[in-house]
């Protein structure tokens, strides 16, 4: 499974990155996490607010920074 | 009600009298009366915001007329959020889909201008009537500000090559129950709440001290009719000021109460919300300095027309 953060860098998106791992480590799934800053690679996901998330390359959630509970449920789906 | 349960409290069971006690009923009256209507706007507003994001807008403003581009652009501000850190993808992400760049500039002022917590903030402090001239002004500013801009042909200022996207865009809505909502929007109301509450209760609190110790004619004099300039001052004071519109609303209403003039309130507000100094640093890696400076200066001059207007009627 790989889980993009995507995000220029401002502070919601970070706080995203951290609330991902935490929820990857609780689901206890392997998974690989990676922070996208590049503007054009968010562009070609479509996503216009970040922070933007994607789950093996399908947007599941933009502008907001979801809770670990709701990142969960997201990678068990 | 809560006025006069506010006043028997600092007057009676506390005891205070003159002066002090005239300071610290106004910052306990307003403090609890701001703090809750910030909590039921900002909780409606995020509410309704879990129908529509920016992706929607942007799917839904695709192909537009300029017209409707414009005047949607402006009305969807008031609802989708807008943090300034989302300026670069936003901007980029509606000129990808062939969203005139006026059009897209038109949102971009209308979203920071009409946010909920200066909603929220005006409608405590100045009642409805102020906080619907505040609303339908800021909207003729970003559709206007947005249509000169369209107009002067900037296509060639933006310095990021954006490959357009030509297929009808499709905005994937989660479809949630209505509790679901209610569980979002409240979680976003909280979060909010806690990054601001400080900075209402500073504000209120150097309020209520100039209003207990601080003279009207002090006031009158630097920000009432005898200071023609004091509109422009204003303007150039609030865009430092964004990040700050909860703390220093109450300053104006204070301000306002002893003689400031409403107009030069409005254009001080406006400032604030509509021309933010990060949000220019952002914008400044896609877009030129030339543009930026078009940007402030028509908005800052829209503003500035705006607040000597109001000073003249009202």
């Amino acid at each position: 499974m790989k889980i993009e953060v995507l995000g220029t860098g401002c502070a919601k998106c970070v706080t995203l990155e951290k609330v991902v791992k935490e929820a990857v480590a609780k689901s206890g799934k392997f998974a690989q996490i990676e922070k996208v800053d590049d503007i054009m690679k968010i562009m070609e996901y479509q996503v216009v607010s970040t922070p933007g998330l994607v789950i093996d390359g399908k947007v599941v959630s933009t502008g907001k920074v979801l809770s670990v509970d709701e990142v969960v449920a997201l990678i068990n789906k | 009600m809560w006025y006069e349960l506010s006043r028997e409290f600092i007057y009676n069971t506390v005891g205070f009298e003159g002066k002090l006690a005239d300071a610290s009923h106004f910052f306990l009256y307003d403090t609890i009366k701001i703090w809750f209507l910030l909590l039921t706007i900002i909780f409606a507003v995020s509410f309704l915001r879990t129908w529509v994001n920016s992706e929607y807008v942007r799917a839904h403003l695709q192909g537009k007329s300029a017209l409707y581009g414009h005047v949607g652009a402006s009305l969807f501000g008031i609802i989708t959020p807008f943090c300034s850190c989302s300026a670069i993808p936003l901007f980029l992400g509606f000129i990808q889909a062939r969203i005139p760049v006026g059009v897209t500039f038109s949102y971009l002022i209308s979203a920071p201008m009409n946010n909920e917590i200066a909603i929220a903030m005006l409608f405590g402090l100045f009642g409805w009537k102020v906080t619907s001239i505040y609303i339908g002004f800021g909207l003729l500013v970003a559709i206007l500000g947005g249509y000169v801009i369209g107009k002067m042909g900037m296509e060639k200022e933006i310095l990021i090559d954006v490959k357009p996207i030509d297929t009808k865009l499709e905005a994937n809505l989660t479809k949630l129950s209505l509790q679901e909502r209610a569980k979002e929007a409240w979680y976003y109301t909280f979060d909010i709440f806690k990054k601001i509450y400080l900075y209402v209760l500073l504000g209120v609190g150097v309020g209520a001290w100039i209003h207990g110790y601080i003279p009207t004619d002090f006031i009158a004099r630097y920000t009432g009719e005898g200071n023609p300039f004091a509109v422009i001052l204003a303007v150039i004071m609030g865009i430092p000021m964004y990040s700050n519109a909860a703390g220093v609303m109450p300053l104006v209403e204070v301000l306002t109460s002893k003689g400031m003039l409403l107009g030069t309130a409005l254009s001080f507000m406006m400032a604030v919300t509509a021309l933010s100094l990060p949000e220019a640093l952002i914008l400044k890696k896609i877009i030129s300095l030339k543009l930026i400076g078009i940007f402030f200066a028509i908005v800052g001059s829209g503003i500035i027309a705006i607040g000597y207007l109001f000073n003249m009627i009202l």
